[in-house]
């Protein structure tokens, strides 16, 4: 048997899958604040993730042709 | 009524809906960063190396699958004439197996580059696999490629297709293992916003007695339009991103046509290429070039499966008789538009903005899908009725609740990101960090790839559970010839020396010579039908002597 069986590339995370809860409706200011601590809170989380030197990594980032 | 696929054998499925033969190409973006200069068709050999290693296939099969070609005929034009090869692109001729010797690599990218790479390795690379899920991995130009093993539906095409991120995931995980090597980062997007372009093709059979005018009609709005759900988003406009700004599809800027043969070049937004990989004189296999890769799993499970649906008002005669006025420019112009307020004119007259065409296809295809009875929540085919349910949820979300169609639409989603991005640091839409949003939404590493940590927050929404996904990696779909390719490879890869879509070779001691089981019908080999046979046998021989009919000894050399 080829080793494919076996060998699996490991999963992604083991995060519960499921679609996104649906909230229940909530005053519309304070929805709109939560969504934008979200977001803030969002992108500190990229902040961290990012490649370095954004500029020369995006610059260097050069494809040969495909179809 | 234009006919079930596979009638003749049994093996039909439901006709009218979004249930069909079809299946994704993926080519990725292929960058080390600690090695710029590296040659990118010997990156992407090792990366089909390193998912080897991480199978182990090699060294059970000895050497790579060779890919069977047969029955490839990339020239052949479904309008009805084939394109001499003499006068086509190089890269059109992918009916010969890739040679990756020293000299070829030259030829293409220039001695230079070869020399900077530095090693002499190439004689040993590994261009080619075919795997235990029924895909194929290989080297397509310039990018590691992975196509998906042939489904029957649009959720299986988005697991299928997903599952092909994690092959390439465990490729990457395998080369930044090894000291020797530079690590290689994949990106499921389609071009480099330096001007270059590479695709994510879809596939899907139908009857060859549909008229190819009728789908270039009936599609060529759809495609026009469908982008509001599918695109993946790209910052800068213009092939060359020249312009500052967002647009909502990877691909529109890059095409040129509306009807062609080529892929690489002029690109159409319908593509003639006419090979059926299956009995050719009962199928076409309709090759879409213009789709967006995808990593949201909404918009691709819409692709399919809008897709899907339109085929089947086609072949019923029924899709909506409208045309677009100059459609490349209007793919452009619905591309460039993210309020989806600007109005393209039809050659009747009306004006009408992308979710409109999009509103009149829903229509056509719920009321074709409610004739036929697929569209039913308890009798139908199952999977219909989530199509066109999610599909109008999509659309009316696209339309009055933007934050909503943020969490499914993938280039709405990046869009939102990217918004963020801009009002709290205030950037401009040329700063590089934009850029690298852009580029870094498409990592495959899901502790790098921006998609994936929306994803992580559930702030993208799932279609198929990560252990669907994860069983794909693995296992072939059940209702379509993937099985018996994947089974094949799984059960006997040591004794597979070639294979393709429409066929399986085999050398098995005691044979005079190789056995070409061919797989002409994309319906047949499944698990209902072959599964047994695979359960009973495990070695080869016996398994063949079966399967073609001879005695369970094979026969004397």
């Amino acid at each position: 048997m080829a080793g494919q069986e076996q060998q699996q590339p490991q999963s992604r995370d083991s995060q519960v899958d499921e679609d996104i809860p649906e909230a229940p409706p909530a005053p519309p200011e304070a929805q709109a604040s939560a969504s934008t601590e979200g977001v803030d809170d969002l992108l500190d989380e990229i902040d961290g993730v990012l490649e370095s030197n954004a500029e020369e990594f995006v610059r260097a980032f050069v494809q040969k042709g495909g179809q | 009524m234009t006919g079930a696929q596979g009638a003749a054998d049994g093996e039909a499925l439901p006709v009218g809906g979004a249930m069909r033969v079809m299946g994704a190409e993926t080519e990725y973006g292929i960058h080390a960063p600690s090695a710029p200069s590296a040659n990118a068709t010997m990156m992407s050999a090792r990366v089909v190396q390193a998912y080897a290693q991480v199978t182990r296939q090699r060294a059970a099969g000895g050497a790579e699958t060779r890919w069977d070609y047969t029955d490839e005929e990339p020239l052949h034009d479904a309008r009805g004439w084939t394109v001499d090869r003499g006068a086509a692109h190089p890269t059109q001729l992918t009916d010969q197996p890739p040679v990756l010797d020293a000299e070829a690599v030259a030829l293409a990218y220039g001695r230079e580059e070869l020399e900077l790479d530095g090693q002499d390795e190439s004689g040993t690379l590994l261009m080619n696999m075919v795997l235990g899920n029924g895909a194929r991995l290989y080297v397509d130009h310039a990018h590691p490629e992975y196509s998906s093993p042939e489904v029957t539906n649009p959720r299986d095409a988005v697991a299928w297709d997903a599952a092909g991120d994690l092959v390439g995931l465990a490729a990457v995980r395998r080369l930044a293992a090894d000291p020797t090597l530079p690590p290689v980062n994949l990106y499921k997007n389609n071009t480099d916003n330096k001007s270059v372009s590479y695709g994510s093709h879809e596939n899907y059979l139908m009857p060859r007695s549909v008229p190819f005018g009728d789908i270039v009609r009936g599609l060529t709005p759809f495609f026009v339009s469908r982008q509001v759900v599918c695109g993946a988003g790209r910052l800068g406009i213009g092939q060359d991103s020249s312009a500052p700004g967002f647009q909502i599809s990877q691909r529109a800027d890059f095409f040129e046509a509306e009807v062609g043969l080529e892929t690489t070049i002029r690109r159409p937004i319908i593509n003639t290429r006419d090979e059926p990989h299956a009995t050719a004189d009962k199928y076409r296999r309709l090759h879409v070039i213009i789709g967006d890769a995808n990593l949201s799993q909404v918009s691709n499970y819409l692709k399919f499966g809008t897709t899907a649906l339109v085929l089947s008002l086609i072949e019923a005669g029924l899709a909506p008789k409208i045309e677009v006025y100059e459609p490349v420019a209007a793919l452009k112009t619905v591309s460039h538009d993210t309020s989806l307020t600007a109005k393209l004119r039809l050659l009747d007259g009306r004006r009408v903005t992308a979710l409109d065409l999009q509103w009149i296809y829903h229509e056509a295809a719920a009321k074709l899908a409610q004739d036929t009875g697929v569209g039913d929540t308890v009798d139908g085919d199952g999977h219909t009725h989530e199509v066109l349910e999610r599909w109008a949820s999509v659309l009316t979300q696209l339309d009055s609740d933007r934050a909503a169609a943020a969490t499914s639409v993938e280039w709405l989603a990046k869009l939102s990101l990217l918004d963020g991005y801009r009002q709290r640091d205030g950037l401009e839409w040329n700063d590089a960090r934009l850029g690298l949003v852009d580029l870094q939404w498409a990592d495959i590493r899901p502790e790098k790839g921006l998609y994936y940590r929306l994803l992580s927050r559930n702030r993208m929404q799932r279609v198929v559970d990560d252990s669907a996904i994860a069983a794909a990696v693995a296992h072939p779909p059940a209702d379509t010839r993937a099985f018996f390719r994947g089974k094949c490879i799984s059960s006997f890869g040591k004794d597979v020396v070639g294979a393709s879509w429409d066929s399986v070779i085999f050398d098995v001691p005691g044979y005079g010579r190789l056995q070409r089981v061919p797989t002409r019908e994309p319906l047949r080999g499944t698990k209902a039908l072959t599964g047994a046979l695979f359960e009973r046998y495990r070695e080869a021989a016996p398994f063949l002597g079966e399967l073609l009919g001879h005695n369970s000894t094979p026969p004397a050399a």
